[in-house]
């Protein structure tokens, strides 16, 4: 496989017992350095792929390699490259955390006195350093979440795989993870991350594997798959109450309520003509917005064009 | 790689360690009571009425016995107890996603197992002292005995956590098989008080073996060959140690 490919995946087959087939013969390559979202409805087969990779689930057929290491013949290699955080929590809730993050960092081979140390670093860039007494369970969610962090950091992997990282946490926190995730990409780890929150993916990452029904449907640039879209709608907040629409010829437009107003625009198009249209009839507007995420509305037509395809 | 595999090993067993002594009262404290009411009522107040057994006080016959009994449990608990929890917590797959090779992941488990069942039988022979003068005839063969026992049942406990799906599958074993195989293993009498045909059936007791080899350790006599006793021991921990790793290394109840 190709040099500076962090992650190659051929032909990945998942049956369960049960017949239940869950990955359909995914391919995939993950550059080496780059932060890729992995996309897909519930059920939609990504727990299973990361669970593949990071050999908690037991593949049908097909090759997986991390950093050129295959699984079925160098598997403690590949496994030294990868940093896996989990959806759920499974760490034991009745050991410390300092215990917790030590314990890890051996099974990877690092030697006590080194753990310590990266412990220290680790918990305190995640803001863990003043709970390392105290026992995972006494934590908040989020703290929960920042130790499987820290954790799978402990063995400085070059791949970190994040499972829905940010989940139930707020919108402070959630900031200030991506914020440490971007930073370590910058040091060149690769991450790959999936995520419920379309918007995290837009922002954080470079490049997008969209998985439906066991099968990759869409992997692309982010950029190029943004640029799929070319209509946007905007909210426009009004200074002066509408009793009806305010004329704007040639576009389309709704009056929500009498100081909201929504228009659609072709990317093509420039909002000037709007702001020309609104100000000859002499409506001020406040403020302006996206109505949707826009990888929110894309992802939504990949998956409904699939079941489409698959009906 | 060999570094990292003894690194993986030691965090292992100071994890297991330290689960236990954190948890003293659940794990250290109960064997010692136990086993003092068990000199107590067995060894001072039914035996002074027994008399002699195998040519020594029945205090002192049962004594390596139920020494034995603590090691045997304890060792088998250990591991059941806790390697069903790092399963049903799902805590393991911090194991099973590391460069740990099945059998450092084996021996971390077992080791832990034995140390607390080896502390435990510290314990009870500390406790023992209280109540009979203990004399070891053959000093290396108990530790080998004790040891290899303490193994044994370690993999049986890993073993019982790995098919185990709740609570209640680690308790059975102990309960129904394990309880009745010590007690009727002649911690408390000596095999040839037994008519011909229940010594017969005792033979398949693997436990009558382990009490055995051990009581020679400390009184000098047994009821079966040492040697017959050393090989069933061994051979046991051979057969569970093979059939421990198959099971970890096919991901039988861990992996899907």
């Amino acid at each position: 496989m190709t040099a500076g490919v962090a992650l190659a995946l051929e032909n990945l087959r998942k049956t369960y017992k049960g017949g239940v087939e869950a990955v359909k013969g995914i391919n995939l390559k993950v550059k080496q350095g780059d932060f890729f979202a992995l996309l897909g409805p519930n059920g939609a087969g990504k727990s299973t792929t990361i669970g593949i990779i990071s050999s908690l689930v037991h593949k049908t057929s097909g090759k997986v390699e991390v950093f050129g290491h295959d699984l079925d013949k160098e598997l403690e290699l590949a496994k030294l490259c990868i940093g896996l955080v989990p959806q759920e929590f499974n760490f034991n809730q009745f050991e410390t955390v300092l215990q917790i993050v030590v314990n890890q960092a051996g099974y990877y081979g690092v030697p006590r006195a080194e753990a310590h140390i990266r412990a220290k670093k680790y918990l305190t860039q995640l803001d863990l350093w003043q709970k390392r007494d105290a026992k995972a369970r006494e934590l908040s969610g989020g703290m929960k979440r920042r130790l499987m962090i820290a954790r799978a950091l402990m063995h400085e992997p070059q791949l970190l795989i994040l499972d829905e990282p940010t989940a139930g946490v707020d919108i402070e926190l959630r900031r200030s993870m991506w914020e440490f995730l971007q930073r370590i990409n910058q040091e060149g780890v690769t991450i790959i991350l999936t995520t419920h929150y379309l918007e995290e993916a837009e922002m954080l990452c470079r490049n997008i594997g969209i998985i439906d029904n066991g099968v990759l449907v869409e992997c692309t640039s982010m950029k190029a798959l943004l640029a799929k879209l070319d209509m946007e709608t905007f909210v426009l907040d009004l200074k002066q109450s509408q009793a009806q629409l305010p004329a704007l010829t040639g576009i389309q437009a709704r009056l929500i309520d009498p100081n909201t107003l929504e228009v659609d625009v072709a990317k093509s198009n420039s909002l000037n003509s709007v702001f020309a249209a609104l100000t000859a009839q002499g409506i001020d507007v406040l403020s302006m917005r996206n109505k949707t995420n826009r990888l929110e509305e894309l992802f939504v037509e990949l998956v409904e064009r699939d079941k489409g395809a698959s009906a | 790689m060999r570094g990292l595999y003894f690194i993986a090993f030691k965090s292992i067993v100071i994890k297991e360690i330290t689960r236990f002594s954190r948890i003293w009262i659940q794990t250290l404290l109960p064997p010692a009571i136990t086993m003092t009411l068990y000199f107590l009522i067995f060894g001072s107040l039914v035996g002074s009425r027994i008399g002699e057994m195998g040519g020594v006080s029945y205090m002192e016959f049962i004594a390596p016995g139920l020494i034995m009994m603590s090691v045997i449990t304890n060792s088998y608990s250990n591991v059941a107890s806790s390697f069903f929890s790092a399963k049903f917590q799902r805590n393991l797959e911090e194991l099973l996603v590391a460069p740990v090779p099945h059998y450092v992941m084996i021996g971390g488990y077992v080791a832990g197992g034995v140390a607390r069942g080896l502390l435990v039988g510290l314990i009870v022979t500390l406790v023992a002292m209280f109540f009979v003068d203990l004399h070891l005839q053959h000093p290396l063969l108990v530790v080998v005995t004790v040891f290899l026992t303490s193994v044994l049942f370690a993999l049986g406990g890993l073993i019982n956590a790995v098919f185990a799906r709740n609570f209640d599958d680690i308790s059975i074993i102990p309960t129904f098989v394990l309880t009745p195989l010590t007690y009727l293993g002649g911690v408390f009498y000596s095999l040839s008080l037994l008519p011909d045909f229940w010594r017969g059936v005792s033979a398949l007791n693997p436990i009558v073996y382990m009490i055995n080899v051990f009581r020679y350790g400390f009184l000098g006599f047994a009821d079966i060959s040492v040697g017959l006793s050393m090989l069933v021991i061994v051979g046991f921990c051979v057969g569970l140690w093979l059939l421990a790793y198959y099971l970890v290394s096919r991901g039988i109840g861990l992996r899907t």
